[in-house]
């Protein structure tokens, strides 16, 4: 073997170099001669009917290609699950900024002014804007009951425990809307010919998704449809299922006036009018025995998916399966909807509905903690998962994975003991004169890897591997790279798979005319998953040149580069495709929402050290521990980076990231007032690994990328708790909600009221 | 409105601009962004837009050695100015080592916000040789980025300082 290093190893980001000197191709860098530039004219109103459309007098139309919901050739939707959101409103809008009339010009200045000419009447209909107010039903705004999706987990028996509990607990969490924020905006460009049909490029994670959503909008077949990925600025989920909207967008323009058309949102219209978390509120009620051990549970999940069904029901999937934890419950009853209202839909976002409802589980394991007089540490201890238990959909962990050892590891690094006694002391004595209390707080957690129960086998990926008439190897996926480090990863598998040098291998662009279907990049499923269907393709790839004779039992990268060059050269194009293999004995069932949930689960104990300003009510996290067992890690930069950047943006969850709205819009669509983590904002994140393995994942690789979303904001809030001694249980925590909860403790307690800031 | 001989009222100017060392006159709106008149103009597309706002950075550029958001200035504005942009860099050894610590250390993920941070980084150590860890999170503090979390950004800098120095 050439060298049998290469997993493990920080090997350079293979499109790094581009990226790192302003070469890498974006999709706004892209101009396609003769090309126009396209707008959307969008609905001001949460819900009503379309009355009247009329043209400014003060544009000159005749320059403008007009396009609406007549000139869609297909079917006027974005086929995704349900098929209910459509391309364009052409009767009724069911949120601001829903997509009405697309306009095209040759000067993009020009465009603004255009749209705001367009005035559109409406009949206003009554909309709905809450969870709550979905739920009353008072008003039905999608199908019968406002309901897109339920689901009922259900173990054990639930409604015995209640008596016998020493202690019964509840509590109600909520998490808030939040905003993707790559730091590229949504962007495509579409080309057409009648005879070779559609072609799109574009900012995106899954060329097949908009494949399929452009098929049936445009009415062409597979082979007259072609999507390619640009690279992509950051995605986080936000560029999953939106970039079918605007794909479908530019191709009706494009098809419409024969001339390619490029759309590419301003900053404003990418947070007002595309997908961002969904908002949710968690109920749970939990038994538990004298010594705080759980007997049982009932969890209400709740999650708002905007006015269509679009992803909801996915994210609802992977936030019911993960309400329970990382613990063992005897018995549970999960009760799980997704509710409709007139905002943008909600949509994938980085955890994807696990970080909500973890983030309630996290919250009341703190709470049972307080109401039983045990320490956050301890309850947790008494409920840990072990090898050999059940999860709430009654899947067996057969994973080595110590949960004991894992929180010691982590109370170490973080110095949690020392320091929560030394706060807790110096919160007391110096509560006169201080300017700042300080807190610890811990998440222990799990997240699945890859879709949820039989969907990696209804996904069904295929890869392929070719060898080069050069002699190097080139990886085909339609996977692709948006700062994971997709090609990266994917070339060390083959490389060490084969055993050639890291260079010997590249990674196709991700163009579905080029690249078969590796399934949606999403679900942190690349790397165990599509990583391990690659690697067996690249075996293929070496049993057939061994069968021909070309290459002995060992061999150096010159000589298998010498095999490939002369297999082609004898036998013309040389492919080895590979196809998603189910684990044996992976048991799931749709309807009761029982079994193997997710082929492997990632397992992490974060924690929070946090000051609160009392002057600034602002709080900021000092210190933070990241330690997760991951299985094998393949590439420690990337590995870690995924962490740190996960954990930055779940720091943003917690306490900075606020989505306002009114009326179903985002009031606040603009980084100056809608804000993320500076580099001046985030303590320094530590990051560890236990490194467990895994059977199911190329070479015992688990899933990482939403991991770190989990866990850092209810440690966060937790450890404001531990500071301050009030409840917090809504997401984000303002430095307003410290000052109004503080100040009204402050009057409860009979203290002098607000003192301006003196201290 | 008196008009000149020479062209048609468009409303737009002719100026000179000094890009990444090489003098260069250009026909446009005196009003018209600097980022785009860099990115059509020049075909200089590594200048990136992020927020069109001044928020995010992505947009950073050095003129006469100071880092701007080339989305907050009017062209007009750089008249007869140097600017340096992300392509203008590979020139220059010590911003090469800032480059290639960031391609190593991960200091690039999605590389939208790259060529701004970088820059952003070569502004700093051009005023600050040894930055300390709180120089560095000052220094790029006004460039976002969204992957990272910015640990390996800080590491990549302080690894081309030492590579610097060494």
């Amino acid at each position: 073997m050439a060298n049998d290093h290469i997993i493990g190893t920080s090997v350079p980001r293979k499109e790094g170099r581009e990226k790192v000197t302003g070469q890498a191709q974006y999709v706004d860098d892209m101009v396609l001669p003769d090309m126009l530039h396209g707008a959307t004219v969008r609905s001001h109103v949460p819900r009503g009917k379309i009355k009247k459309i009329s043209f400014g007098p003060e544009v000159a139309w005749d320059e403008y290609v007009i396009v609406s919901a007549k000139d869609i050739p297909g079917a006027n939707c974005i086929a995704l699950i349900v098929d209910d959101q459509p391309c364009l409103a052409s009767e009724f809008v069911n949120h601001p900024e829903e997509p009405i009339l697309l306009l095209a010009h040759p000067d993009r200045h020009v465009l603004p002014k255009a749209v705001a000419a367009v005035s559109i009447e409406y009949e206003n209909l009554p909309a709905v804007f809450a969870i709550d107010e979905s739920e009353r039903r008072s008003e039905i705004i999608w199908g019968a009951d406002n309901t897109f999706k339920t689901y009922l987990v259900e173990k054990g028996d639930v409604d015995k425990v209640w008596n016998d509990a020493a202690f019964i607990v509840e509590g109600e969490y909520s998490t808030g809307a939040q905003e993707q924020l790559y730091i590229e905006n949504n962007g495509m460009i579409a080309a057409f010919d009648p005879a070779q049909g559609i072609t799109v490029w574009g900012s995106l994670q899954c060329p097949y998704y908009v494949h399929k959503a452009l098929m049936k909008l445009c009415n062409l077949p597979e082979d007259r449809v072609r999507v390619v990925q640009m690279e992509t600025g950051g995605a986080f989920g936000g560029k999953e299922e939106y970039p079918s909207m605007i794909a479908g967008h530019a191709a009706l323009l494009a098809m419409k006036s024969g001339r390619p058309v490029k759309i590419i949102y301003d900053r404003m219209e990418d947070m007002v009018a595309t997908t961002k978390r969904h908002p949710s509120r968690t109920r749970h009620r939990t038994a538990l025995d004298k010594d705080g051990k759980i007997l049982g549970g009932e969890i209400d999940f709740t999650i708002d998916g905007g006015a269509y069904a679009t992803l909801s029901s996915v994210v609802l999937s992977r936030g019911t399966i993960h309400a329970g934890g990382a613990y063992y419950w005897p018995s549970i009853r999960i009760r799980a909807k997704a509710v409709a209202t007139n905002a943008p839909p909600h949509g994938a976002f980085r955890g994807f509905g696990a970080p909500q409802s973890l983030f309630a589980m996290e919250r009341h394991m703190d709470r049972i903690a307080q109401t039983i007089g045990i320490s956050p540490i301890e309850i947790r201890r008494r409920n840990f998962l072990k090898t050999g238990q059940t999860t709430t959909t009654d899947q067996t962990v057969r994973e080595p994975i110590d949960l004991d050892k894992l929180l010691d590891r982590a109370l170490r690094l973080s110095d949690y003991s020392a320091k929560r006694k030394r706060f807790t002391a110096q919160n007391k004595v110096q509560n006169e004169v201080a300017t700042k209390k300080k807190g610890m707080g811990i998440a222990t957690f799990l997240h699945g890897a890859g879709f949820t129960g039989s969907g990696e086998r209804y996904l069904n990926s295929l890869v392929a591997v070719e060898g080069c008439a050069d002699g190097s190897v080139r990886v085909q996926v339609s996977s692709t790279e948006f700062g994971q480090g997709t090609k990266t990863v994917l070339s060390q598998i083959v490389a060490e798979t084969l055993g050639l040098k890291y260079e010997d291998v590249e990674v196709a662009p991700a163009d579905t005319q080029a690249v078969p279907n590796s399934g949606p990049t999403v679900a942190s499923r690349t790397v165990m998953v599509v990583g391990k269907i690659v690697q067996s393709a690249a075996l293929g790839i070496k049993q057939t040149l061994e069968a021909a004779g070309l290459l002995g039992d060992s061999y150096s990268s010159e000589q298998f580069r010498a095999a490939c060059r002369n297999y082609v050269a004898a036998h013309g194009t040389f492919r080895s495709l590979a196809r998603y293999e189910a684990p044996a004995g992976v048991f799931w069932d749709d309807a009761k929402y029982r079994g193997e949930a997710y082929a492997a689960f990632a397992w992490a104990v974060y924690i929070a050290e946090v000051s609160v300003d009392l002057t600034t009510y602002g709080v900021s996290v000092d210190d933070f521990v990241a330690l997760q067992e991951v299985g094998r890690v393949l590439h420690p930069i990337l590995a870690e980076g995924q962490i740190t950047g996960g954990v930055a943006q779940a720091i943003g969850l917690a306490l900075y990231e606020k989505v306002i709205w009114q009326n179903g819009r985002m009031q606040n669509g603009q980084m100056t007032n809608y804000l993320m983590p500076t580099s001046a904002d985030l303590p320094p994140i530590r990051v560890f690994f236990e490194e467990l393995g895994n059977l199911h994942g190329a070479f015992g690789a688990k899933g990482i990328g939403e991991l770190p979303m989990d866990g850092p904001a209810p440690a966060i809030v937790n450890a404001v708790v531990d500071a301050l001694g009030i409840p917090f249980n809504s997401i984000p925590l303002l430095a307003e909600d410290v000052f109004e909860a503080l100040t009204a403790q402050e009057l409860a307690q009979g203290e002098p009221q607000f003192t301006g800031g003196i201290r | 409105m008196t008009q000149s001989p020479r062209k048609k009222n468009d409303g737009k100017c002719e100026l000179s601009l000094q890009v990444n060392g090489e003098r260069k006159m250009v026909r446009v709106y005196p009003m018209e962004r600097l980022l785009d008149v860099l990115r059509h103009e020049f075909n200089l597309t590594g200048t990136k837009e992020g927020c069109g706002e001044g928020e995010c950075g992505s947009c950073s550029v050095l003129i006469d050695g100071a880092l701007v958001n080339s989305c907050l200035v009017p062209v007009l504005q750089a008249k007869d100015a140097a600017i340096v942009t992300i392509e203008g860099l590979a020139a220059q050894g010590s911003s090469r080592r800032i480059q290639q610590a960031f391609l190593e250390c991960g200091g690039a993920q999605c590389g939208i916000c790259t060529p701004g941070m970088i820059l952003a980084a070569v502004h700093l150590l051009d005023k600050q040789a040894q930055p300390t860890l709180a120089d560095i999170q000052e220094g790029l503090s006004g460039n976002l980025c969204r992957c990272t979390g910015y640990m390996q950004i800080f590491e990549a800098v302080a690894e081309a300082v030492r590579r610097g120095t060494s």
